[in-house]
């Protein structure tokens, strides 16, 4: 009976996907002869920092993880994806560069702490207004959001380029290069992942706001019936969701300490998706499950990951990974699903041991 | 087959899955008239309609057509099309963004004798083909310029001149006003004239009797009968459509208690209106009413109720609630305003299918307060239980979603979300639809118990005794438009009488 609890967990797919890439690890690892658990193995180098396979992951995904959320809830509510949040993240790298460097300069060296502060809310601000150029065409003038965002997917990078004046914007201190550094022993980018998913996972449990998405998301109809506004939940998810393109273009600024437009959140917004579908989110609306889409951010990093490590080249790498997320995608696929679940009802014995796998 | 008949439909018969939706229909159309196609929704308009099109396969029965050997079964609209039977939907099925004369003539375009299109013959052809039935358009312009009831006439246009036997028009007035529908009832005279027989599909009354020469009358996938339109006044329409015989009814009794006379007002509306649903209406609802509004289904009652409350937000008039003036702009002013609102279509706008029949109870409650003041989760917990156990919703737990549950404890779970908010004025449309018995009676009782605390309901339903049992007073809509008011004794002969109006309301 417990297992048949645990295959319900809506976490439950998601965890074994990330347990399949585990194992795809600790397989490898051991050919070489190393120890199985050698992914976790988690070490304060000569200098003085964490490193490890795990907390590369954790690091590296957590552009993906912070634009998971703000697509996690687009999609429950509107049924839609935002494909703009990997131009949105390079305009607003390119703003907050521009606003410290100053407009024309192409390399800064030595900037005052208010100025850097003022590029930094620059970068915010900048996300959020994009945010809600998309929410204000998807929930106010009914554009499916697929073409609404594509305005900007195609336009932000453009204008973030304009504003650096075709340059690659240098901001040559520690103190920007914090963010996308470290604070003390641990990366930084972890630790801003982690507020983000503090912090709204805190604001979902606190308000109501996650039903209010969830049931706009279901039926539109019946939540304004219901008292809901149903447009301003709609508006109120693009722009929290263009604010965390905006936190997820500063820390990937930061870690080149420069606004290459060009570059920035190139195709992120596709992980961004696949985080949100390989959580066992419907990308169809409705019920979300935010830690699902975190899981799923997570996965997408550790897979690239461990393709460099098995030392499939970086030309060959998209065709491993999306092998690897075929795999993942079926698992989940509800026919699967339902055959699955036939089969662990007529044998409860295996489906205790998938479980305990 | 007769001389002046153009079609025959004889012993039609057809089944959907659990359903007999056709059972032995006859049906008769003969040239040159107006045959009105009347029934409850559910009666088996459409079903017999799309029998004749080729859309929907009959299992029994035959149809023969004038002038086409033997009988015809047709299995598309093509095949209709081609034994002389043309279809004009209620939406209009045309390109917008082509010329009138292109959508005339799209699909069988005049040919040069280079195989290309001949516009010049093509858009004299068109210009004659709208003189004759005395449109007033330019055929050069995109369809789009020209209003929604411009667009019909062109369909019908379009389907008179493909060698059109019988021209079937689908509620073809659903959205049109006075002025447009005068329009198109000209156009259908005008092929009257020229011997098409048209069957007329319509839930409007007065538009049966301004233009039709006989009506056919189906209840519950039956025929009920053919009649000349001088056979049958209004009131037996409704009580053919209905299932009552007019001279039988027994009047039963209003129960209970008297109509409020000294109560202050509740609700007090003036000249409130929605553009192409209800007109202009005034209406004043006292606190620890019961009222009810009544008229066949499409004839606003639904939209009156709707254009309070907000859903469609009302562009004409005042409405001053419990004294005070009020403006409301969405469902939320409302019930904030102490309203509540039980929608018809509760699969559409009632439940939120995934979420919990916990959550589906407190959504409303939550809303009032807003997003930053979530109840408690052991509030919540407490408030489902109590209305799980106060209105015996069956669900296996209260985090089950409210799709799983039957029709009747999802509507009685969307009761107790518009109960837990505690409104003064609580909109009941159609409450008791596709419920037992049983909890019909319960809801019943809950109405009065409510009244009775001094809150005030409209109620609105499709079966007469029910709302005889539970209303103080009634309101009467026709055609879109709130046509009265029945107040002291309320018999199912009076109701039916001011459904039907006209003139044999009068005598």
């Amino acid at each position: 009976m417990k297992s048949k609890k645990l295959t319900q967990n809506p976490l439950f797919l998601p965890l074994v996907c990330v347990l399949l890439v585990l194992a795809v690890n600790a397989v490898y690892d051991l050919s070489q002869g190393k120890a199985f658990y050698e992914f976790f193995i988690t070490v304060i180098n000569d200098q003085g920092l964490l490193t490890g396979r795990l907390v590369t992951i954790l690091n590296r995904g957590s552009e993906v993880a912070i634009l998971a959320i703000g697509m996690t809830l687009v999609v429950s509510a509107s049924a839609g994806t935002d494909i703009s949040v990997g131009s949105v993240m390079s305009l607003c790298a390119s703003f907050c560069c521009m606003l410290v460097a100053g407009f024309g300069v192409s390399s800064v060296d030595d900037v005052a702490i208010p100025r850097l502060l003022l590029g930094l809310l620059g970068a915010l601000v900048m996300g959020c207004i994009c945010g809600a150029f998309n929410g204000t065409l998807v929930a106010y003038l009914n554009i499916q959001p697929m073409v609404a965002t594509l305005i900007l997917w195609s336009a932000a990078r453009a204008i973030g380029l304009l504003l650096c004046n075709n340059l690659i914007v240098y901001v040559r201190t520690d103190a920007y290069g914090v963010f996308g550094g470290y604070i003390g022993f641990l990366p930084t980018p972890i630790l801003i992942a982690a507020v983000c998913i503090a912090v709204v996972s805190l604001v979902l449990k606190k308000t109501a706001m996650g039903m209010y998405i969830q049931s706009v998301g279901i039926n539109k109809k019946a939540s304004r019936i219901a008292g809901l506004n149903s447009k301003r939940i709609i508006f109120m998810c693009y722009l929290l969701c263009g604010l965390c393109a905006g936190i997820a273009g500063i820390v990937a600024s930061s870690r080149i300490t420069s606004a290459d437009s060009n570059n920035i959140g190139l195709n992120m917004e596709l992980d961004a998706i696949l985080a949100v579908a390989l959580g066992g989110n419907s990308l169809g609306g409705g019920k979300f499950n935010l830690a699902g889409s975190i899981i799923g951010a997570y996965t997408i990093q550790a897979i690239t990951t461990t393709m460099y490590n098995l030392g499939v080249s970086s030309a060959v790498a998209p065709v491993f990974k999306a092998v690897v997320v075929i795999v993942i995608v079926v698992i989940q696929a509800p026919p699967v699903k339902n055959w699955v679940r036939k089969h662990t009802a007529a044998r409860p014995a295996a489906g205790k041991e998938a479980a305990h796998a | 087959m007769e001389n002046n008949v153009v079609l025959t439909m004889r012993g039609i018969s057809m089944t959907f899955p659990g359903v007999k939706a056709l059972d032995n229909v006859d049906f008769t159309l003969r040239k040159g008239e107006i045959h009105a196609l009347m029934g409850e929704n559910g009666a088996g308009k459409s079903t017999l309609i799309k029998c004749l099109t080729g859309i929907n396969d009959f299992e029994a029965g035959e149809i023969r057509v004038d002038g086409v050997e033997g009988t015809v079964k047709n299995h598309s609209t093509q095949d209709a099309q081609s034994v002389g039977i043309s279809t004009v939907y209620q939406e209009v099925n045309l390109c917008p963004n082509l010329s009138v004369a292109e959508n005339l003539y799209i699909g069988r375009e005049p040919m040069t004798a280079f195989h290309t299109i001949d516009r010049k013959t093509m858009m004299k052809k068109a210009d004659e083909l709208v003189k004759r039935l005395d449109i007033k358009v330019d055929v050069t312009q995109n369809l789009e310029n020209y209003s929604l009831a411009i667009q019909q006439m062109i369909a019908i246009a379009r389907a008179s001149d493909m060698d059109c036997k019988v021209l079937i028009l689908d509620e073809p007035t659903s959205s049109l006003d006075d002025g447009e529908v005068e329009k198109l009832f000209k156009v259908m005279n005008q092929l009257k004239e020229e011997g098409v027989g048209i069957i007329f599909v319509t839930h409007f009354l007065e538009q049966v009797y301004a233009v039709c020469d006989r009506i056919t009358v189906l209840r519950n996938g039956t025929l009920v009968g053919e009649y000349p339109i001088a056979d049958l006044p209004r009131v037996k329409l409704v009580a053919a459509m209905m299932g009552k015989d007019f001279d039988d009814l027994a009047s039963i009794k209003p129960e209970g208690f008297e109509a409020q006379k000294d109560t202050p007002m509740e609700i007090e509306a003036r000249g409130l209106s929605h553009k192409g649903t209800i007109k202009p209406f005034d209406l004043d609802i006292r606190k620890g009413e019961v009222i009810g509004l009544t008229g066949l289904l499409g004839s606003g009652r639904s939209e009156l109720a709707r254009s309070i409350y907000g859903a469609d937000r009302a562009q004409t008039g005042t409405l001053k609630v419990a004294g005070k003036e009020a403006k409301i702009s969405q469902p939320l002013d409302a019930m904030n305003l102490g309203m509540g609102l039980l929608p018809d279509d509760r699969k559409a706008e009632g439940i939120i299918g995934d979420l919990s029949v916990r959550e589906n109870i407190i959504l409303a409650m939550q809303a009032k307060r807003g997003m930053f003041r979530q109840l408690s989760r052991a509030k919540q917990e407490e408030i489902a239980d109590e209305y799980i156990r106060l209105l015996q919703i069956k669900t296996a737990t209260r985090e089950t979603p409210i799709k799983q549950l039957s029709g009747g404890n999802q509507q009685k779970a969307i009761l107790a979300r518009w109960l837990a908010t505690d409104p003064d004025f609580l909109i009941l449309d159609e409450p008791t639809r596709g419920i037992d018995i049983g909890t019909k009676t319960e809801i019943q009782k809950l109405i009065i118990q409510l009244s009775q605390q001094g809150k005030s309901i409209m109620f609105i339903s499709s079966e007469i005794e029910e709302m005889l049992r539970t209303c103080n007073r009634m309101a009467v809509l026709r055609d879109g438009a709130k046509v009265g008011e029945l107040e002291g004794e309320l018999t199912q002969e009076r109701v039916m009488a001011a459904i039907a109006g006209g003139a044999d309301n009068e005598k």
